[in-house]
């Protein structure tokens, strides 16, 4: 692992305030954060790191399209293939906001839920 | 409508009439009713709540009012339903057509055209992209053009994709939510390009819209030809010196269907304008005391109308400003107004200050909005007013996309007090 970077530097993307994080990769020490949240988002960035996805989804019977948000951050490596199976995926009617489309989203822990009207 | 005349039309009595439904007039309302405010009317244009809201569908909205991240929807569902709770009354597909110096507000919907005479009036229109006709792009005009907010439209309440490959030109925060969108959707994003030295939207943008799917951001870096007859075929870069002028030999041809333009809002004001309001020449929005209030008095502003924001969560804040000023004022109109204390004027490296009036308010502090003109790094932040330095502060960052504020002290504001940042020595 000697090539790795051992310092990495990055904004903290987990609220607007975008605090500089400097995380050393060995120690998965954190500095630079404002809150508490920067630093697990430090070390989940050089570890694992996650997004939240948000896209829409077709809708039965309708030629409109409605939003969508998975209720946790998933792998970021899974957002493209997520988007393939988006474009097969048609939603029931009757959907409202909060309505839970897929459970276990992707084979993660997180759901794909109704975010629009 | 100029011919109409107004004279003839009822005229319906109201004690608050806000215009707009968006998260500012949303925001006012409720906290004019939480402050006792009973007759209050939102008037909205589209016949839905949120303004632009509903079409961004992407997260990180809410975090500093709800404590959780919150996309567009469900930002604007929260205060629909706090305002639907209190039984605020929203009229839509309601277009203001008129304000006048005595707050009489003239509306047309389906059911024709009415006059509100009404007590208070909170202005809260939003604002709207620059068009493609102020860019100084040169070439032809084939389809394939789209402002970064029409296109937000097309794909996530049409579910439409304006193009394949995609140029956008401006960095600001819609461009680049548009560079990551597009990108889901399976277009493929050439290049976002800045004509200024630095990203026009906010960091996290940069990092999660551009950087997680590889797409390059190339600054002091412009548009300056597009190409093709019919369709988009292609458009041509160049560089940009100092003075935003091309570099003669930068310039380079990128193949694309589709060209995104996000380069700028401006605040919505053709109503203000009208009634006389006295308005801001660097925000476009009304110069406003600390309450929000316009110099028209009962007359309040908030969110986008009165200067762009980039968090909707201080959109909200200054809609609850002005919400609970024009309550204070409905409660005691006979109250003799007073002439601003004191005038707040932006200097070296601060490009403009809300409020720039401040008033006779009883609070210690007074919270100001900011942007600078410049990053800085370090830099110290410095009031003065005539009698010297009244705060001066340390501040570890500034760049002109992100919005600061500072809070200073009321008992020091008297006469001309200037805000300035001094650069790192
Ligand atoms: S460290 Fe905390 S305050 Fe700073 S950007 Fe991250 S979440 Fe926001």
């Amino acid at each position: 692992m000697e090539n790795v970077e051992k310092i990495r530097r990055f904004p903290c993307t987990v609220c607007p305030m975008g605090c500089e994080l400097t995380v050393d990769c060995e120690t998965l020490t954190v500095t630079g954060n404002g809150c508490p949240r920067g630093a697990a988002y430090g070390v989940a960035e050089v570890t694992h790191p996650t997004r939240t996805l948000t896209t829409t989804v077709a809708l039965r019977g309708s030629d409109r399209v409605i939003a969508v948000r998975t209720d946790k951050p998933i792998p970021k490596e899974l957002l493209l293939p997520a988007m393939d199976f988006i474009r097969a995926y048609v939603a029931p009617e009757n959907v409202r906001p909060g309505t839970v489309l897929v459970e276990g989203f992707m084979g993660t822990d997180a759901n794909l839920v109704v975010t629009g009207k | 409508m100029a011919n109409v005349k107004t004279d003839a039309l009822p005229e319906i009595k109201v004690g608050l009439l806000v215009i707009g439904a968006g998260p500012a007039g949303l925001a006012a309302a409720v906290a004019a009713y939480d402050r006792g405010v009973r007759d209050i009317l939102i008037c909205e244009r589209q016949d839905f709540a949120g303004g632009i809201l509903p079409q961004c569908i992407h997260n990180g909205f809410g975090l500093k009012r709800f404590g959780e991240e919150l996309t567009g929807p469900e930002y604007a569902g929260r205060y629909e339903k706090m305002a639907q709770e209190r039984g605020i009354k929203i009229e839509y597909g309601a277009t203001v057509t008129k304000l006048s110096d005595d707050r009489r507000v003239t509306v047309l919907s389906e059911d024709g055209m009415r006059v509100y005479a009404a007590d208070a009036v909170i202005l809260a229109m939003g604002c709207r992209e620059r068009p493609r006709g102020a860019l100084p792009v040169v070439g032809t005009r084939p389809a394939g053009i789209y402002t970064a907010g029409c296109a937000q439209k097309m794909v996530n309440r049409m579910g439409l994709l304006p193009g394949r490959e995609i140029v956008i030109l401006g960095s600001g925060d819609i461009g680049l939510i548009m560079a990551r969108r597009m990108t889901l959707e399976g277009a493929h994003v050439q290049a976002v390009c800045e004509v200024m030295d630095h990203p026009g939207g906010l960091r996290r943008n940069i990092v999660q819209c551009l950087d997680d799917f590889g797409i390059p951001l190339y600054l002091s870096t412009t548009v300056v030809e597009v190409e093709g007859e019919e369709r988009v075929k292609s458009v041509t870069v160049a560089e940009v010196d100092e003075r935003r002028r091309p570099i003669p030999g930068t310039e380079r041809k990128i193949p694309c269907d589709t060209l995104l333009l996000s380069v700028g809002l401006i605040p919505e004001n053709e109503l203000t304008r009208q009634a006389g309001i006295s308005i801001d020449p660097v925000t476009n929005g009304a110069a406003v005391r600390e309450n929000r209030e316009t110099s028209i008095p009962g007359v309040f502003a908030c969110g986008n109308v009165l200067h762009v924001h980039d968090l909707v969560d201080f959109v909200s804040e200054e809609g609850e400003i002005a919400g609970n000023a024009a309550a204070d004022y409905l409660a005691n109109k006979e109250k003799i107004e007073t002439a601003p204390v004191a005038k707040i004027v932006a200097k070296d490296g601060v490009r403009y200050t809300v409020p720039e009036l401040i008033g006779d308010g009883e609070t210690e502090k007074v919270t100001v909005f900011f942007r600078v003109s410049d990053s800085f790094r370090d830099a110290t932040l410095v009031a003065e007013n005539g009698d010297g330095v009244i705060l001066s502060k340390k501040v570890r960052r500034m760049v002109p996309g992100e919005m600061q504020r500072v809070d200073l002290p009321r008992a020091k504001l008297v006469g001309t007090v200037t805000l300035s940042v001094a650069p790192k020595a």
